[in-house]
């Protein structure tokens, strides 16, 4: 097995993007991160999406893109897994690259979710559930995890107040991400009295509707230096990736995201680190109970303590273990099927020191982790910079 | 959903026909070919008893297609007194008064309907346990 880095990265901006098709969006984030690695041709390219078949009636999204990219004979495949379609894809492009299969791979992520009515949108976002068993009865995406976040509170007896540090902080590094959707600071005050969705769940809780595209080009890291402009070099220390039920009503202990578990310390012996190594995280806050469960899974926290991280503030760009450093989903935006790939892409610019006002002080070994339907599928991806 | 897919889950949406795992015990709902528990492929047939309690639950508002007639509703997961979790909606209740450990019991009712000429199907929603309300 191969060392893979990443020498190139390119993303639109999240948002409401109705001037840019699905293949203009792609076109974009892999026409810049192509700039960035200063390559003209790949071997390879991977598309993590969710929804194209069902929001644009278009499948056979991989070839559509190369081809609209003047890359006609490369190979070229879709990736699906829900919203862990972005990380899915960058695992299939790592293991191309490792594997000696292939030596410059694209992996690109790309969504549009808002071309159509949000009851579609909303309606193709429940496909990730069991349509027979969970969306038949009537069950939402964001039914179920408001009932994951309410027993979640009755358990451990913890306020819905305790939550509102993960948006806060969300929306706070948001602000100095030019590609992040919002750009406003809310505050504690605003996250209490935002409406209920879904009891216990607010709007506030909840990440946006939104399109955008991210990519990566990844090589060999022993060929990392012919590639790029000279940026620090950032190497997949681990790719890692694991499943569980697909229904929440199956585990055995729905508050436990064991798939979390199982892909986090997969890559941390992978990559030969604890937790405490971990500089910063980008989780996947699709909604606030999901940080909270997934810090506990990957061992940040005690179960039932998760929000503890919140309010002591080692969550903040300035604490212990920063997340969601450029927004995260629930400011930056969750166009699902693009955001595996903007979680690393962010942990890239983190490494290189070009997080702009958000960069942090101590940026070495970087974590991002994507998570598809309610836990279902969950990868993990640990970045190093090199000296 | 399609007229086969419907017919092909009558048994278990109808009457909660789940399975019992005759190497390990584990008692599972839906009917799987593998058991979740063991791993193993030998089943027999259980009839569960429709008797639980509320795990946790919500309210939709936002109710997706087929379902919009009866939002906002209540939903929740059911933890079957055999083992088994599903999720349903909640019925002939308040979603208000609806609470975690809240005994409920299966009843056979309407879940969804596809416009003027699609199908309309029937499955399980739980109610409170009757005899809950008259104790």
């Amino acid at each position: 097995m191969r060392d893979v880095a990443i020498v190139g990265i390119g993303q639109t901006p999240v948002g409401e993007l109705w001037d840019k098709s699905l293949r203009q969006l792609g076109h974009d984030a892999i026409r810049a991160a192509m700039a960035d690695a200063g390559i003209e041709q790949a071997d390879a390219l991977f598309v993590g999406n969710m929804l194209s078949g069902e929001l644009a009636g278009q499948e056979h999204l991989a070839a559509l893109l190369a081809d609209f990219l003047g890359m006609r004979g490369i190979e070229a495949a879709k990736i699906e897994a829900a919203c862990a379609s972005g990380a899915a894809a960058l695992r299939v492009g790592t293991m191309a690259v490792a594997s000696g299969m292939a030596d410059v791979v694209i992996v690109a992520g790309v969504e549009k979710m808002t071309d159509t009515l949000p009851a579609e949108t909303t309606a193709g976002l429940a496909l990730a559930a069991d349509q027979e068993y969970e969306v038949a009865e009537g069950a939402t995406f964001l039914a179920l995890n408001a009932m994951l976040m309410r027993r979640y509170m009755h358990e451990y007896d913890i306020p819905h107040s305790a939550f509102a540090p993960f948006p806060v902080n969300a929306h706070h590094n948001a602000r100095g991400n030019p590609n992040a959707m919002f750009h406003m600071d809310i505050s504690p005050a605003r996250y209490e009295k935002a409406p209920v969705v879904a009891p216990p769940i607010n709007v506030m809780d909840s990440s946006p509707i939104c399109d955008g595209a991210a990519a990566l080009v990844l090589v060999p890291a022993r060929r990392a230096a012919e590639f790029g402009s000279g940026k620090r070099i950032v190497r997949i220390a681990a790719s890692a990736s694991a499943v569980d039920t697909l229904a929440v009503h199956d585990r055995g202990d729905p508050l436990f995201l064991e798939a979390a578990y199982l892909s986090s310390h997969k890559a941390y012996a992978l990559a030969g680190v604890t937790p405490a190594d971990i500089d910063f995280f980008e989780l996947h806050d699709a909604f606030s109970i999901m940080s909270v469960l997934s810090l506990e899974a990957c061992g940040f926290a005690q179960r039932g303590r998760g929000v503890d991280l919140g309010e002591s503030g080692a969550i903040t760009l300035s604490g212990r273990l920063p997340i969601t450093t450029l927004g995260g989903l629930k400011a930056r935006g969750h166009p699902v099927g693009a955001t595996g790939v903007y979680q690393a892409l962010e942990v890239v610019q983190q490494l290189r020191g070009d997080a702009g006002p958000n960069q942090l002080a101590h940026a070495h070994i970087g974590m991002a982790q994507n998570i598809g339907g309610s836990g279902a599928t969950i990868v993990t991806h640990i970045l190093i910079g090199e000296d | 959903m399609h007229i086969a897919r419907n017919w092909r889950v009558k048994k278990q949406r109808y009457s909660l026909h789940g399975e019992i795992c005759h190497h390990c015990g584990a008692k599972v709902f839906p009917p799987r070919d593998i058991c979740p528990e063991c791993a193993k492929p030998a089943y027999d047939p259980l009839q569960l008893s429709g008797q639980g309690e509320v795990y946790s639950h919500t309210t939709v508002y936002d109710a997706p297609a087929g379902f919009q007639h009866q939002a906002p509703y209540a939903l929740a997961l059911v933890r079957l007194e055999e083992g088994p979790m599903l999720t349903a909606q909640l019925t002939d209740v308040d979603p208000k008064e609806v609470h975690i450990g809240m005994p409920v019991e299966m009843v056979t009712r309407k879940l969804s309907v596809e416009g003027d000429e699609g199908l309309i199907q029937y499955g399980y929603k739980f109610r409170p346990r009757m005899m809950a309300r008259a104790a």
